[in-house]
């Protein structure tokens, strides 16, 4: 096995460890916030692996950085306590959800390696490089890039008109 | 050795189903919102690994614009948790069904 690939089985291996402890940990929203970071870090580490260095970087500004953070000072500042939440309604129905999804995903993973080719392309120079990513996003891509500056003004306005005790 | 593109491709299959899982069975509206950040995060690695078998750097692309919407969707999903905090002094979305028939 080579080196390249037991790194990926690693850091795969962290995602997903780290991504059902955030959904199973029923006691401390801290802790799965943590386990969140856990798995965007090893997310960014499997993007390194397949050669998108922009996107890596990205993923740890942005999700590391910003959005986990946003997630803990909710939470710290709602003071949220453990008796909060009791056992929940329709218990058969979000069983039947999760045997549903399950048998989804054993289903798409038996059907995976028949579908895709086994070769992949061969890599561009500068390929996942910031030169190659923002040439493409501000030539080509620069009607969505524009309609995002757009999506954030407003996500901007909605979040200030929501935060504020009373409007004016 | 190249990593086969089908087990990252899998990787991102098994992160979006612990994504739903979460977003079902979960009542705290917190980790909800969490869990939807990882379904986004499932399919940017979909994304990535689709342009690493194509060598082309669209999906990276898509990527940036997702990442975006999703720091978008979590600012204004926790001004909605605020707010719904003050009003109602809960998080459990089961307390919070009044738009539900």
């Amino acid at each position: 096995m080579s080196a390249e690939l037991s790194l990926f089985y690693f850091f795969a291996a962290l995602a997903v460890g780290s991504a059902l402890s955030m959904v199973l940990n029923l006691r401390n929203t801290v802790a799965s916030a943590m386990s969140l970071v856990i798995t965007m870090v090893s997310l960014a580490a499997v993007y390194v692996l397949m050669e998108a260095h922009l996107v890596a970087v990205l993923q740890i500004m942005v999700y590391g950085g910003a959005i986990v953070v946003l997630f803990v000072f909710v939470v710290m500042l709602l003071n949220l306590r453990q008796d909060d939440f009791p056992p929940g309604r329709q218990r058969g129905a979000k069983a039947l959800g999760v045997v549903l999804v399950v048998f989804a995903v054993i289903k798409l993973l038996a059907l995976l390696p028949a579908a895709l080719p086994d070769t992949v392309a061969a890599l561009p120079e500068g390929f996942g490089g910031y030169r190659d990513v923002g040439t493409a996003l501000f030539t080509r891509f620069i009607l969505p890039f524009e309609a995002t500056s757009l999506l954030l003004l407003s996500a901007l306005v909605g979040a200030v008109v929501l935060a504020k005790r009373r409007l004016d | 050795m190249e990593i086969p593109i089908e087990l990252v491709v899998s990787l991102s299959a098994i992160l979006f189903g612990i994504g739903v899982v979460g977003a079902l069975v979960r009542r705290n509206i917190i980790v909800i919102l969490m869990s939807i950040e990882l379904m986004l995060n499932a399919v940017n690695l979909a994304f990535v690994a689709f342009a690493r078998m194509h060598g082309t750097n669209d999906g990276h692309v898509f990527v940036l614009i997702v990442i975006t919407v999703a720091a978008a969707e979590v600012a204004v999903g926790l001004g909605i948790v605020i707010s719904l905090f003050r009003n109602r002094d809960t998080t459990n979305v089961d307390d919070v069904s009044l738009l539900k028939w």
